[in-house]
């Protein structure tokens, strides 16, 4: 089990539970985040900075208390990022 | 007849609202870009209807026991038809929205908009398959270009005046049953305003906020049985309620977005290609201090060529207008306090305040200033806040006043609150005039920079005082980035023409009539009481003219009053002949910071009560002491 802040760039990882009460979920509900969702890592910025994530066509920055609360599970393919969402899949 | 623009944050609302309105409702390339509604009248095909632009909403739950306006809107207010603007280079997740405004029953069509941007990512969307699955019209638009909104508005009022009624989508099995309970148990309930009783139900199964608040003490006993229901769909589902019920309509809205979607594979173009550059862990600082140092010579290269021979025109002026009339007499005095405004206006705030507007108009319109929050995320911690306030502090540099009422983007009050009090500390457009009029024209411009430099120290140190202070919790960052974009011309000029038509219309005629009323008022010697009266912090602490203390009262106004009201007390637009550049630097310090002009304490006040705004305002005084004090010890003791 990992968390969302510590997945490397470019990197595909699901999403798998969401900590941290209804009102960080619901929020990140809104912005299309979502249990069974793939998010890909698009950059990280440093000094510990936010996440920016791209999740169905759509980046999205996460800060990194955020992301903490985020688990995800990875496939550990290492993909494209506007790759298709049904190769990653079926590659696993 | 009344239609409401609804959509998710950046979907292009207010620019088809801008169409019909002309440029009115400011639009920019960042999410919830327009915190509160506008309405226009407008005539389609000969019939007058009006059209209301909403903030953008993400979702239709509240998480606030109070309601956003867009929400509050679509809840209460009649009107006959919503337009679902939907961005369609983001069709799934805008879709989620579009699903829950079904709900609410009420005619509705879709303006599929950004069709452009969708062809670009190499999406094409078969809109009539999507309008037979939402069972509402869809017209695709390309709002920003104006393509497809005549159809828009035709097929609306077209579809406003059958007024059929849309139909919610159906969820899953699990979900509609328990939708189905709820409802059954809001039913027999007649307290419930008529909102559908389903949209009611979904909303409370979700815990909406605003909602729940509201039944809490009207209807225990259905507040008591959406939590059976709740608890029940938790066990059978092993997800809390909202996520089953949030869950499901996300698989509605991806597997609506499947069927009429057909991907194309896109290839990287400069957009991504600049992104990689501009939010690089090791290249995304320097570029920015490189493009904010860039915004910053731009303002002064222009304003500063643009001045100098204006005031030089207006010097010559000023001197043939003294020579018309007996000097000394009442005539005089106002004819010259009349031509000292008018300058002031022309030569001085307008050089600097166009290239500043123009700039800032660039950096929104790009899509610049929600890269700025990410790289600035990890500082903005340092003091206690997170990247999404940096939105209401660059803007702070425009005005403070829609800078402060942006604060609402922020989700928790500790932040609103804490970010309010730091973008009035933030030097504004006007103010920006003093700086550059004054300590930029005649010090230099490394001054100036110096000066913004101290402002944003000291705003970090109130911060993290603040922070420290206040109790509360922050979500932390989460923030849509949207696409990069070439700004257009037309609503680049459009933009700063809105903000200069503020200035024209307003400041400059009470500059003008302030300018003659401080003449009058030195003409009768009735200035000097006021002038003697504040000597103690102008002259004694400050080191300053005694003259210049009428100028800070009017500077209460407003801000670019200090500096005209400057010209105007000391008989001439070249300052520097009367004043030392120590003095202009006090000057300046003591302007920049000293309490923020009468229409941002207002929104301040509104924002946190009369009494925080009070004591803010008297606490600015205080800062602008201290720091205008410290500069002028600080000169006289290197310089
Ligand atoms: N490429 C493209 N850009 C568009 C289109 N329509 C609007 N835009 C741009 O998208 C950005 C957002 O537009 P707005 O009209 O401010 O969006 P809004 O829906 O009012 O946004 P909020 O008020 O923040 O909810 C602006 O920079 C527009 O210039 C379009 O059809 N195509
Ligand atoms: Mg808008």
């Amino acid at each position: 089990m990992m968390t969302l802040d510590t997945v490397g760039i470019k990197r595909q990882a699901r999403v798998i539970m969401i900590d941290g009460g209804q009102k960080v979920r619901s929020y990140l509900n809104t912005l299309g985040i979502h249990i069974g969702d793939w998010l890909t890592v698009v950059q990280r910025a440093p000094f510990r900075g936010p996440v920016l994530v791209e999740v169905h066509g759509t980046r999205v920055a996460l800060g990194r208390g955020v992301a903490s609360k985020i688990q995800v599970d990875m496939d550990g393919v290492v993909e494209h990022l506007s790759g298709p969402m049904e190769a990653v899949e079926a590659g696993k | 007849m009344r239609f409401v623009l609804a959509g998710q944050p950046n979907s292009g609302k207010s620019s088809i609202f801008n169409s019909v309105a002309g440029y009115r409702s400011a639009t920019a390339n960042f999410p919830k870009s327009s915190i509160s509604f506008t309405a226009t009248k407008t005539l389609i095909a000969g019939r007058e209807v009006e059209v209301v632009d909403l903030p953008g909403i993400y979702s239709v739950t509240s998480s606030d026991t109070v309601a956003g306006p867009a929400e509050r809107y679509l809840l209460n207010e009649s009107y006959d038809l919503i337009v679902n603007v939907v961005d369609a280079s983001r069709l799934g997740r805008s879709l989620e929205l579009t699903l829950q405004l079904l709900g609410l029953g009420r005619p509705m069509i879709v303006a599929l908009n950004m069709m452009d941007e969708a062809r670009r990512r190499g999406v094409e969307i078969d809109h009539e398959e999507l309008s037979e699955l939402l069972g509402v019209p869809v017209v695709t638009t390309i709002s920003r270009l104006g393509r497809g909104l005549k159809r828009l508005f035709r097929e609306s009022l077209r579809h406003a005046t059958f007024a059929v009624s849309s139909t919610p989508p159906t969820y899953d099995r699990e979900v509609e049953e328990a939708v189905e309970q709820v409802r059954a148990a809001i039913d027999q309930d007649d307290s419930i305003p008529d909102i559908p009783s389903r949209f009611v139900a979904i909303k409370l199964l979700e815990g909406d906020a605003h909602l729940s608040d509201r039944f809490r003490s009207r209807a225990p006993d259905l507040m008591d049985r959406v939590a059976d229901v709740a608890n029940h769909l938790e066990e059978v589902h092993g997800w809390s309620a909202d996520q089953v019920v949030s869950g499901s309509r996300h698989a509605v809205a991806h597997s609506i977005e499947d069927r009429v979607v057909i991907h194309q594979s896109s290839k990287e173009g400069w957009r991504e290609r600049a992104d990689r550059l501009l939010l690089n862990e090791w290249t995304g600082g320097p570029l920015m201090v490189l493009i904010l140092a860039g915004f910053f010579w731009l303002v002064f290269g222009v304003g500063q060529r643009v001045e100098a021979p204006l005031v030089v025109g207006f010097n010559w002026l000023q001197g043939s207008v003294a020579e018309q009339f007996p000097p000394g007499s009442l005539t005089a005095t106002i004819a010259d306090g009349l031509v000292m405004g008018l300058a002031g206006g022309v030569a001085i705030v307008l050089p600097y305040l166009i290239p500043f507007l123009l700039g800032l108009a660039i950096l929104e319109d790009t899509g610049y200033l929600p890269r700025l929050a990410y790289i600035l995320d990890s500082f903005m911690h340092r003091i206690g806040l997170h990247g999404k306030s940096v939105l209401p502090l660059i803007l702070g540099y425009g005005c403070s006043v829609p800078a402060i009422m942006s604060t609402r983007i922020l989700e928790s009050e500790k932040d609103r609150r804490i970010t309010a009090v730091l973008t009035s500390f933030i030097p504004c457009s006007a103010r920006t005039v003093v700086i550059f009029g004054l300590v930029a024209a005649f010090m230099g411009p490394m001054w100036a920079l110096a000066i913004y430099l101290l402002n944003i120290f000291v705003i970090v140190v109130l911060g993290t005082v603040l922070a420290k202070r206040m109790k509360g919790a922050s979500p932390g960052l989460v923030l849509e980035i949207p696409d990069l974009s070439l700004p257009e011309v037309k609503t680049l000029v459009a933009k700063t023409w809105l903000a200069l038509k503020e200035f024209i219309t307003i400041a400059w005629p009470l500059l003008i009539a302030s300018s003659i009323v401080l003449g009058v008022l030195e003409w009768a010697d009735a200035a000097d009481s006021i002038n003697a009266l504040l000597s103690p912090l102008t002259v004694w602490m400050l080191g300053l003219p005694a003259a210049v203390g009428m100028t800070l009262v009017f500077g209460v106004l407003r801000k670019e009053l200090t500096l005209v009201m400057l010209v105007q007390a000391l008989g001439t637009t070249d300052i520097n002949t009367v004043m030392t550049t120590q003095q202009l630097l006090t000057f300046t310090l003591f302007v920049v910071f000293y309490v923020p002009c009468i229409a941002t304490i207002a929104v301040l006040a509104r924002q946190m009560g009369w009494r925080g705004a009070a004591a803010i305002s008297g606490f600015t005084v205080v800062v602008a002491v201290v720091v205008s004090v410290s500069g002028r010890v600080f000169y006289s003791l290197f310089f």
